[in-house]
């Protein structure tokens, strides 16, 4: 084994990474379910009708995304054979041992059960009207229950309901806590921040409303119909409100830091300075965060086209999510690659065909966009195929 | 009696073993300390350290008259091979043996995700290896550096305070080995030892003390400038 190249002091145990890009994707997916679901709730709690014809998608693409999210985990674990100790038997003062919860009661409470209710009118019909092997899909689907009458589907709007306002808290939670998981390690000066899980669930916002804006451009361009521009044009405004928030709490921490100055910030502005500087200057602050808020602003100042618009949406969609991915990077890789000495910086040698591997990190982020495509197929989130 | 538990291939019980009546911490004289890595050695031969990673290790402090805040540190191999002698015109230099500082409230044992490192009544933080997920949460949480993931177990590793021997009424090997006694177990539930004289005379302290993780490493005659 080569030995890591390291710069100054670092604890002797320290010079090898311990969480690796697959920890970088664990928040990224999460992130993507969380902003995808609360993009939904706009329309079903908070009556925004502009942005309906996403209100499907954006629950299918949050379903795809969350079954993916524990996947890095599972890799990552040393043994991976035990991981199911997290729910028997699991240790209340950890975070990650709650997080568990937090994620089956959002999968199986929130987002199933909300998906079904939604669906079920059309899982009904179709399980009648289809044929082969579909047909028995459909059925298993309705779970034993064919009955569509108008007070029935009444009872599953109402119940669907409710079931999205307590889903808003809970996706709030969902990524809340992943921000805990890393704010609330006090050895570590870089995630150690109560801002932590406010910066990371308003990015979440931001990459789940930029996905579902470039998944509901794409898909229409797939299918060769027309883009309600209205639509785009109010989830695009969303997207600059929430990035405004999360853009101002993640100055609001630096300036803090800059301005208070604390033992670490020599060895953190050392970091910002040279290792991460690709990362987290140029391509999260200035590619990822300063040019998408620039060119949704402009959109929101001057009249473009409708054409213009849609361009200037998907190259902002595009820059966003790169930004977010770069910003959990810096979080992640970032928060490792100094020592807790403060007297020395290691650097993080990613594989490329292994277990943690960049191979492994690809096929993780191809994987959601399979399921949603699976998904699509079988309950079709268009406005126009509803049953 | 050790030979009967050692061809018979079980571990020796203890039997008269209290855990109740103990809670065990470490002594370390930074005075004494001559970097001679007979500690790294020991540990690493009694533990079965593997190779690159340490259970313990010592450090070279060396600390500039103008810069206290940034001292100049080398741990070459954890120390394990003792340190070169250099000529310094200024400055100071001395040296820190290092280990699992055994806190009492343990960052490390907080966040394990199901409590397969924990705090003995004795007060000495261990991980069950047959339990540990190796989620390296534990090794991020913990500030001093003294958890690492065993290359072929995939389980957490740190010091054990040689728990397999103070259960027997030794001491660590690290201890033992010590040729200045720089090092000494300490038990501060007994009235006896003599921790409790030395701390009232001596100026102890333990390290990042402004983490309250409750360390139980207690150092005499540390510098500040010690990270």
């Amino acid at each position: 084994m080569n030995p890591v190249p390291v710069v100054g002091f670092m604890y002797p145990n320290e010079a090898e990474l311990q969480w690796s890009v697959l920890i970088v994707l664990y928040p990224f997916l999460t992130g993507l379910v969380a902003g995808a679901f609360i993009l939904a709730s706009l329309e079903r709690v908070f009556k925004v009708d502009a942005v309906k014809p996403t209100y499907r998608l954006a629950l299918l693409t949050a379903l795809a995304f969350l079954l993916v999210a524990p996947l890095p985990l599972q890799l990552h674990l040393g043994h991976p054979e035990r991981s199911l100790e997290m729910y028997l038997t699991p240790h209340r003062s950890s975070a990650m041992a709650m997080f568990g919860f937090v994620y089956l009661w959002y999968l199986m409470v929130v987002l199933m059960l909300e998906i079904w209710l939604d669906y079920r009118h059309d899982i009904v019909t179709l399980s009648q009207t289809t044929s082969g092997w579909r047909r028995w899909i459909y059925r298993g689907l309705t779970l034993g229950s064919d009955n569509i009458s108008a007070e029935s589907l009444r009872i599953d709007d109402r119940v669907g309901w409710i079931i999205t306002v307590i889903g808003i808290p809970s996706a709030f939670l969902l990524h809340g806590y992943v921000g805990f998981i890393f704010g609330s390690v006090k050895a570590n000066p870089w995630w150690s921040s109560p801002l932590m899980p406010v910066v990371f669930l308003f990015s979440a916002m931001v990459s789940g409303i930029a996905t579902v804006m470039l998944l509901y451009q794409f898909t229409a361009r797939m299918r060769k119909t027309r883009v309600d521009m209205r639509c785009l044009d109010t989830v695009a405004r969303y997207l600059l409100y929430t990035f405004i928030i999360d853009f101002s709490l993640e100055m609001l921490d630096l300036i803090q830091r800059i301005y208070e100055a604390d033992e670490s910030f020599r060895s953190l502005d050392f970091m910002v300075h040279s290792r991460l500087w690709t990362s987290q200057v140029v391509i999260q602050m200035l590619m990822g965060t300063l040019a998408p808020i620039a060119i949704l602003g402009l959109a929101q100042v001057y009249k473009f086209g409708a054409a213009v618009r849609r361009r200037m949406y998907a190259l902002a969609g595009l820059l966003t999510l790169m930004g977010i991915f770069a910003m959990r990077w810096n979080v992640v890789i970032g928060g490792q690659l100094f020592s807790k000495s403060f007297l020395g910086y290691t650097t993080y040698k990613m594989g490329f065909a292994t277990r943690e591997g960049s191979l492994t990190a690809v096929a993780l982020l191809i994987l959601p966009f399979l399921i949603l495509w699976g998904l699509v197929k079988l309950l079709p989130p268009w406005e126009e195929r509803k049953v | 009696m050790a030979w009967k538990y050692l061809l018979a291939g079980t571990p020796e019980q203890s039997p008269n073993y209290k855990m109740a009546d103990h809670w065990w911490g470490m002594l370390i004289d930074v005075t004494k300390c001559i970097g001679s890595g007979n500690c790294v050695r020991a540990c690493a031969q009694e533990n079965d350290v593997p190779e690159g990673f340490f259970r313990t290790w010592v450090e070279h402090y060396h600390v500039d008259d103008w810069h206290l805040e940034t001292p100049v540190v080398e741990s070459p191999d954890g120390g394990k091979h003792g340190f070169p002698v250099v000529a310094q015109n200024t400055g100071k230099d001395f040296f820190i043996p290092k280990l699992c500082n055994h806190c009492a409230d343990s960052p490390c044992v907080q966040v394990c995700p199901v409590g397969a490192t924990f705090v003995t009544p004795d007060g000495v933080v261990l991980v069950d290896e047959k339990y540990c997920l190796g989620c390296r949460y534990c090794v991020q949480a913990c500030p001093y550096g003294c958890r690492f993931i065993h290359p072929t177990k995939h389980t957490a590793q740190k010091c054990t305070l040689c728990y397999h021997r103070i259960t027997k009424g030794l001491t660590t090997a690290c201890c033992e080995a010590c040729p200045t006694g720089a090092r000494q177990l300490v038990d501060l539930k007994n009235p006896k030892d003599p921790i409790h004289e030395f701390i009232k005379t001596h100026s102890v302290q333990v390290l990042k003390p402004h983490l309250a993780t409750g360390a139980k490493a207690f150092y005499n005659g540390l510098d500040g400038s010690v990270r």
